[in-house]
């Protein structure tokens, strides 16, 4: 009984704390300057970023391939480690659940954000065109956020309940809203049964959906001639990339919730040595990849596809282009290797330098390149020849990553973060229903 | 991309046979119509003249010749002007830089952004190499990379050839911009500062895909249109007639003549003689916009004097050179 109890306390719903509080305000301050940055936009149109016709995306769309990119981690953590019976994968589910979730639903707002006329949103289904790339990530986005938001609550069913059951006398309006979540689950054999089909068919569906959607995100960009897009290399070059935002915003994630809600004894060193392992690995792919993108065309590059690299690798954008893969992507992927980097502190460490990289690799992908059209850029004023992100884009799109970390930071609040369902049937407590099922 | 263009082609080929073999069809069921009638009224004895499609005049009895109806159907802007191949030469050695064309356009367009539709580049490409003006403007291409791209349909191809925009359904995305290889697309990233001497009313009654500019609207993509408003009046586009030294020839594919102003002549023979091309060819977009190379031309040094790397669209008169205030 007593570990049970201890179990729900650990793992439970816990209130905001001094610092919760603080930090809660925070991303509350930081929204609300974005949306009222936003609104500034939408009145005064597209002007008030810093993009013009040349750098005709941005920061926006760099964003919003971050955050696709890193909702990939559901397809990876959940769904592979999952179907390969990965056992160690267990207390980094959840958190990989909520991670996607958070960024997949962001990466539809911040897509809308770029739009100039999100007045006419709906024309992307009245006057849709299937051969747009576009029109392929109209479809794969909502999709994935609707698989992604099953994947998180089908397997929290359980936990639900057992929520809704223990805070029935203390707190029932509580417990009513974790009930109404609940939908009346009481571990009956039928129910385990459908629950566990429809979590291996979700766990099917979203590494093919996964896949898709990194692919439809390289596409946005492959489909153009420009110089540094126009790359048959990009797809499997943004899947290996969103392994490794993906695991790395986990790794992070995973650490800061551990250390607050101190579940050292639930997410051990064993555990981060294992999905320190499997970044190592991600971060050698994406290495692999990077050769393929940056190193072989310096043999066989055209006049303009020169220029472009040298742009990155001695011009203009060498020193953010450096700082990105020396230390977002080379010396990660090197000190991974060593189990000693793979201790939950230094890992986590790496993988903050690994987000970062992620981060402003989007921004190197987006940027560079359009700014080095076929034909020179004349006869337009002098600032358009560079490009930095306004106050309002550094505004709203602050915005966007403060409401990806709010949803992460609520739902790690009301939701147990690891299964507690799970752990009460793996320590065989007296507490668990399953064996009740007899499943 | 060899492959892709096979494919391609084939289903050209295919919709082409499809076309022709529906095209047979109804001349055929025509033809049988006639037969009959023609066996009712036969030989009236009168002969009319006609020209044949090699150019040499024949005669043919009049009952053979039925007058056909004009397309009624009232005008599409989304199918454009049946028959129509619109296409333009622009011949580089003639350029230099008087950009008279671009003000012409800017005024007509009312193009008040910092990025004219109608461009002059300055090229050269090294060195040792010969510089030369290069206008450019949309190319209106046959295989349109901003088309395909268009997740709405508001960039469209036209049978007659154009490639035109309509901005009451473009949602913002930029995305023809970037898949544009010419740089040519223009985004009214604020709200346009137009200036029309006629009512909003009337500009609101003249707003088509086929006046561009007319007005522009914030948030959407702008440029050129090929200036399928001036056709429709039997006119030339702006940029055509405004340029002194006649660079711009505009004309009909089908017809196989183009004309500056000044001189109208065979495209085939223009292109032929004069060994014209196309803009960045390799890519596959198939260009409506041809280019005379710049052999024989006009000083290079000349065109300095107007050339501003970092302005092509003329900002309203200061206050001293206001008309009212002089």
């Amino acid at each position: 009984m007593k570990r049970y109890e201890q179990l729900i306390k650990d793992l439970g719903p816990r209130k905001f704390d001094r610092k919760g509080k603080l930090w809660m305000a925070l991303l509350l301050v930081i929204i609300a300057a974005g949306i009222v940055a936003y609104i500034d936009q939408i009145i005064k149109g597209q002007v008030v970023t810093d993009m013009r016709d040349y750098v005709l995306w941005g920061f926006y769309i760099s964003n919003f391939v971050f955050f696709v990119a890193t909702s990939f981690v559901a397809a990876i953590v959940v769904a592979v480690l999952r179907l390969t019976k990965n056992e160690w994968r267990r207390p980094f589910v959840r958190l990989a659940e909520i991670v996607a979730l958070a960024c997949i639903v962001m990466a539809g707002i911040t897509i809308i954000i770029d739009m100039a006329r999100p007045d006419r949103m709906l024309n992307l289904f009245v006057h849709a065109r299937l051969q747009s790339p576009i029109t392929w990530d109209v479809i794969i986005i909502p999709t994935f956020i609707v698989v992604s938001l099953l994947l998180l609550y089908f397997p929290l069913l359980p936990d639900l309940a057992i929520m809704r059951d223990y805070y029935a006398k203390t707190k029932p309006r509580l417990s009513k809203v974790y009930g109404f979540f609940a939908m009346k689950w009481n571990w009956a054999a039928k129910q385990i049964k459908l629950q566990q089909k429809s979590v291996h068919l979700l766990a099917l569906m979203i590494i093919p959906l996964g896949l898709i959607l990194e692919t439809i995100d390289a596409y946005l960009f492959s489909t153009t001639y420009r110089v540094g897009w126009d790359s048959s290399n990009f797809a499997p070059y943004f899947i290996s990339g969103a392994m490794v935002s993906g695991i790395g915003s986990l790794v992070a994630v995973t650490y800061i919730v551990r250390r607050n809600k101190k579940l050292q004894e639930y997410i051990t060193d064993f555990h981060f040595d294992k999905i320190g392992k499997l970044l190592n690995l991600a971060l050698i792919v994406y290495v692999y990849f990077n050769i393929n993108e940056y190193v072989v065309p310096l043999f066989t590059s055209k006049k303009a596809e020169s220029e472009h690299l040298q742009t990155l690798l001695e011009g203009d954008y060498a020193l953010p282009f450096w700082l990105v893969s020396v230390f977002g992507l080379l010396l990660p992927a090197l000190l991974t290797i060593f189990k000693g980097f793979r201790k939950p502190r230094s890992l986590f460490i790496i993988s903050i330098f690994v987000v970062l990289g992620s981060y402003w690799k989007r921004y190197l992908i987006v940027t560079p390149t359009l700014l080095h059209p076929y034909l020179p850029i004349q006869g337009v004023p002098e600032s358009w020849h560079h490009y930095f992100p306004s106050l309002h884009e550094w505004l709203i799109t602050g915005a966007t990553l403060a409401m990806a970390l709010l949803i992460i930071t609520l739902l790690v609040r009301y939701v147990p973060v690891i299964s507690i369902d799970r752990l009460a049937e793996d320590e065989g407590l007296p507490e668990a229903k399953h064996k009740e099922a007899g499943v | 991309m060899e492959n892709q263009k096979n494919e391609k082609d084939t289903r050209r080929k295919f919709l082409n046979n499809g076309w022709k073999l529906g095209l047979a069809s109804i001349l055929g069921a025509g033809a049988l119509a006639h037969l009959k009638d023609g066996f009712a009224s036969e030989g009236s004895g009168e002969t009319i003249e006609l020209m044949d499609t090699e150019g040499n005049i024949i005669e043919v009895e009049a009952s053979q010749v039925e007058e056909m109806m004009e397309s009624t159907g009232a005008h599409n802007v989304r199918r454009g002007m049946p028959g129509r191949k619109f296409v333009m030469v622009i011949d580089l050695a003639r350029c230099q830089n008087a950009l008279a064309c671009q003000r012409s356009c800017n005024k007509h367009h009312f193009v008040t952004g910092d990025n004219a539709w109608l461009k002059v580049y300055k090229m050269q490409e090294t060195e040792d190499t010969a510089p030369h003006w290069m206008p450019t403007l949309c190319m209106h291409c046959d295989q349109p990379a901003c088309v395909t791209v268009c997740p709405v349909d508001a960039t469209f191809k036209r049978e007659d050839g154009l490639v035109l925009i309509d901005n009451d359904r473009c949602v913002g995305c930029r995305f023809c911009m970037a898949a544009c290889p010419y740089s040519t697309r223009v985004f009214n990233w604020s709200e346009p500062k137009q200036e029309f001497e006629m009512s909003m009313d009337m500009v609101e009654q003249m707003h088509s895909p086929e006046h561009a500019g007319m007005p522009s609207i914030k948030g959407t993509v702008d440029k050129c249109d090929f200036c399928p408003h001036q056709a429709v009046k039997g006119e030339l586009p702006h940029c055509v007639t405004a340029c002194p030294n006649g660079v711009f020839y505009f004309g009909d594919k089908n017809e196989d003549v183009v004309t500056n102003g000044n001189e109208t002549v065979r495209l085939s023979k223009l292109l032929e003689e004069n060994a014209g091309y196309r803009l960045f060819e390799d890519l596959g977009t198939d260009p409506s916009v041809y280019y005379l190379p710049p052999r024989d031309r006009l000083p290079f040094e000349e065109g300095l004097d107007n050339y501003d790397p970092y302005q092509s669209v003329e900002k309203p008169d200061e206050p001293a050179e206001n008309p009212e205030a002089s």
